[in-house]
């Protein structure tokens, strides 16, 4: 089962790899907002299955975690890029 | 190897599978939209399929919950990031590759 587990958590993370790879290479800001979104599912993957590797239950609570914070930061850098063009030019202040 | 071990075999495979699928999908879909599909794709049945193969192995115990409520949490918000994701593209000018109207160039640039 060990072995198991590891070849998925190797799997999951060829997949964020391929993610970041995704994220630096990204013509426009969604696509690298949406690979960072990705990259986040595939680490609570990761997270839950190195739970079931170490036989530590309790490391799920920080898969859940996580995933709550993948989602607040995805909305939050929506949110930046969307008010005022990510602040990107200073001179353009909306209220 | 009883048959749950089996089964979760399989289940952790096809969710591996998916996943490097959705990673392959984000590098060869042309363009934002489409690829939005990938991700979009990947987050939900691959998650599925990892945890619920990792919740049999577990059986009917504290973790398996939590695996459930991870689950439950990433097949919820998963397509609602993808929506707000879609929606703010195409409000900040982004427009699908084969779409006449192009105001803004692909690369994000700022309208001429």
């Amino acid at each position: 089962m060990i072995t198991l587990f590891s070849a998925g958590a190797i799997a999951v993370m060829v997949t964020m790899a391929l993610a970041v790879a995704r994220a630096i290479a990204g013509p426009t800001i969604f696509d690298r907002i949406l690979a960072v979104n990705m990259f986040g599912t595939k680490a609570v993957l990761l997270i839950a299955l190195f739970a079931f590797i170490s036989g530590r239950m309790d490391v799920l609570d920080i898969a859940l975690l996580y995933s709550l914070l993948n989602f607040v930061g995805v909305i939050a850098a929506l949110r930046l890029v969307q008010r005022g063009k990510g602040f990107a030019d200073e001179h353009e202040d909306r209220a | 190897m009883n048959w749950i071990d089996i089964i979760t075999g399989i289940f952790i495979s096809i969710g591996c599978v998916f996943g490097i699928i959705g990673g392959i999908g984000m590098h060869r879909l042309p363009d934002f939209y489409s690829r939005l599909h990938a991700g979009g794709l990947t987050d939900t049945l691959c998650s599925f399929m990892i945890l619920c193969g990792l919740a049999l192995q577990a059986g009917l115990t504290l973790a398996a919950a939590k695996l459930l409520l991870i689950f439950l949490f990433l097949f919820f918000t998963s397509p609602t990031a993808s929506y707000s994701l879609a929606t703010n593209a195409w409000q900040y000018g982004l427009r699908p590759q084969g779409t006449p109207s192009q105001p803004r160039t692909s690369d994000g640039g700022q309208i001429e």
